[in-house]
């Protein structure tokens, strides 16, 4: 058995006196789509914001791609190939969706004429060819949610770490970002995936990892989730 | 059609450039071609300024440190050591960036508002330092020989007009290193940090790095203006090149004139320097503080009401004139058809 893409263990991250990920651990095999749900505060975005190098953890280890990491910056999990979008957009409001997917190409090669090409290719990929002029700030969300993607995959990555696209999209857009995270999972890069939206992520995660007040509560593939007491309790009350 | 606009951009800059290159002979007397020259010398602090300031984002309300460092560097090389004032530019320049590095290193941790208001300070430190400082002249100020005359030397008694050409000639450089920015991936980058910096890191961006970029570029520019400007007077004060309205004034051309945009500071400097002669010439002597009146005015009035300046509102118009002229063709071709 090869050696998975991404491992995390016994991750813990405190704010404080405060614990936001208690001893999680788990892995993520390449091309795989791994869903992580829990209820509202169960540290899903902190275990997120560790992974792509926006929080140092308290402790635990990360290896990802054969290196092991106590801590990562943002810009060094970017460059080895961890690419993120952000549960609030933020794209780059004032330029164009081209340019923002330029500035995302760039990590690997900073020939304009290069990127410029890279991300006409990649917004067609995310259906956003006929937007490349729009101005990101002026789009929708669905639209800027996509831009994100787009973004986020000019960065050539190994891993894309998606936190709520789905989220206030109506049903024919959660529909079009579902057929997105099959086709990015088609060029071989393993997604993980927070989510709220259960019946958009159960049918293409190919293993859910529940998370609960911070601790790892499940791990297993998605129908035998829906059928755990311990994540069943969480989410219902005891 | 969208050729037909192009063209007509480039006719208009071309004939713009051949309007500058050939006033000092077009303009009537001495005190309208120093009228020009204050104009083009504003103009360049303020496209320095930009690529920090407009294209990074990072607004510096302390650029007059740069251009002091710039003037004193000469004039102190040129008095103690006897160098010709090209190489004391460029040595100024050396020292305005090695002097931002140092500042922007920690600086650069500060967001936002914090970071305009450490720049005030360290440019107002600065300038109390060479005030007390005797070896710098203090606050008497250094005076310029007037030993070599010509271009070798950068002094000219008779004729203001190469002062004209020299500063032209500055204001065309820090024009063109602001475009060759603006097109390269710097540009993007920038952009990208201005405008959602934890984004900018999701893809790779090293924060800290490019900002530095920003502020070398930026204050190497900042400093040469400073070296012309104690060439033409002959003599500088820390109150002349240091002071924090001068900062200010250069902040304000960018901001005035529209930041991120590489003509907008020259835009800037042409309003701003055509208020203040004329409130100048309005209340004479006793007028001194109006100007800082005014600047507070002009702040007020950009950010309220556009705050992408002159050349955003210049832009809105343009575009508005475009689809107006496509509106206008498309009912003509109803008509005929």
């Amino acid at each position: 058995m090869t050696a998975p893409l991404l491992a995390v263990r016994g991750l813990t991250k405190y704010f404080g006196g405060l614990s936001a990920n208690e001893d999680v651990s788990f892995a993520v095999d390449r091309g795989e789509i791994v869903g992580l749900i829990g209820p509202n505060g169960a540290g899903k975005t902190t275990l997120f914001n560790c992974l792509a190098g926006f929080y140092a953890p308290t402790a635990g280890t990360i290896e990802f791609d054969g290196e092991t990491f106590a801590a990562l910056s943002p810009e060094r999990a970017a460059r080895m190939g961890i690419a993120r979008t952000f549960q609030i957009v933020r794209t780059f409001a004032s330029m164009t969706a081209r340019d923002n997917v330029m500035v995302g190409a760039m990590i690997r090669n900073k020939r304009v004429a290069d990127a410029r090409a890279l991300a006409m290719e990649t917004l067609s990929f995310v259906g956003l060819a006929s937007r490349a002029a729009a101005t990101a700030g002026t789009m929708t969300v669905a639209e800027q949610r996509r831009l994100e993607i787009a973004r986020a995959l000019a960065t050539g990555p190994k891993l894309l770490l998606l936190d709520e696209v789905m989220a206030g999209l109506n049903p024919t857009e959660v529909r079009e970002a579902v057929n997105l995270v099959l086709r990015i999972r088609d060029r071989d890069i393993a997604c993980v995936i927070v989510e709220h939206v259960m019946e958009a992520i159960m049918p293409i995660a190919h293993r859910i990892v529940v998370l609960d007040a911070g601790r790892k509560i499940a791990d297993g593939p998605p129908d035998v989730i829906a059928r755990d007491p311990a994540v069943l309790a969480a989410y219902l009350g005891d | 059609m969208r050729d037909e606009h192009a063209w007509a951009k480039r006719i208009v800059l071309v004939a713009l450039l051949v309007l500058v290159l050939a006033l000092p002979y077009l303009v009537g007397n001495a005190s309208q071609l120093n009228y020009a020259i204050l104009v083009l010398m504003i103009a360049q602090a303020g496209v320095a300024w930009n690529i920090l300031g407009g294209y990074a984002g990072q607004v510096s309300l302390g650029h007059a440190a740069f251009y002091g460092i710039g003037a004193y560097t000469s004039t102190q090389l040129l008095l103690v050591f006897g160098l010709s004032p090209w190489l004391g530019m460029l040595a100024g320049g050396g020292v305005a960036v090695l002097f931002a590095l140092a500042i922007g290193w920690p600086c650069f941790r500060l967001k936002g508002h914090y970071f305009a208001m450490a720049t005030i300070a360290i440019a107002e430190i600065l300038q109390i330092v060479v005030t007390n400082w005797d070896w710098l002249g203090g606050a008497v100020g250094l005076s310029l020989p007037v030993a070599e005359t010509g271009w070798r030397g950068l002094v000219f008694n008779k004729s203001k007009v190469p002062y004209y050409y020299l500063i032209l000639g500055l204001l065309l450089l820090t024009l063109g290193v602001s475009w060759l920015i603006e097109r390269s991936f710097l540009g993007y980058y920038f952009r990208a940090i201005k405008d959602e910096p934890d984004a900018a890191r999701s893809v790779g961006i090293d924060l800290t790095r490019y900002k530095l970029v920003a502020i070398t570029a930026s204050s190497f520019l900042t400093a040469l203006g400073g070296t012309f400007y104690a060439q033409k007077e002959l003599f500088i004060d820390p109150g002349s090149t240091m002071a924090t309205s001068l900062s200010i004034k250069i902040a304000l051309v960018a901001i005035l004139g529209g930041v991120g945009s590489l003509g907008g500071p020259v835009a800037g400097a042409v309003i701003l320097t055509a208020i203040e002669e004329t409130t100048r010439a309005m209340f004479g002597g006793t007028g001194r503080g109006t100007d800082l009146i005014i600047y507070a005015l002009l702040i007020i009035l950009v950010a309220v009401f556009y705050p992408s300046g002159v050349a955003g509102w210049w832009r809105d118009l343009e575009h508005r004139l475009l689809l107006f002229k496509r509106r206008d063709r498309a009912s003509g071709k109803r008509k005929t058809s």
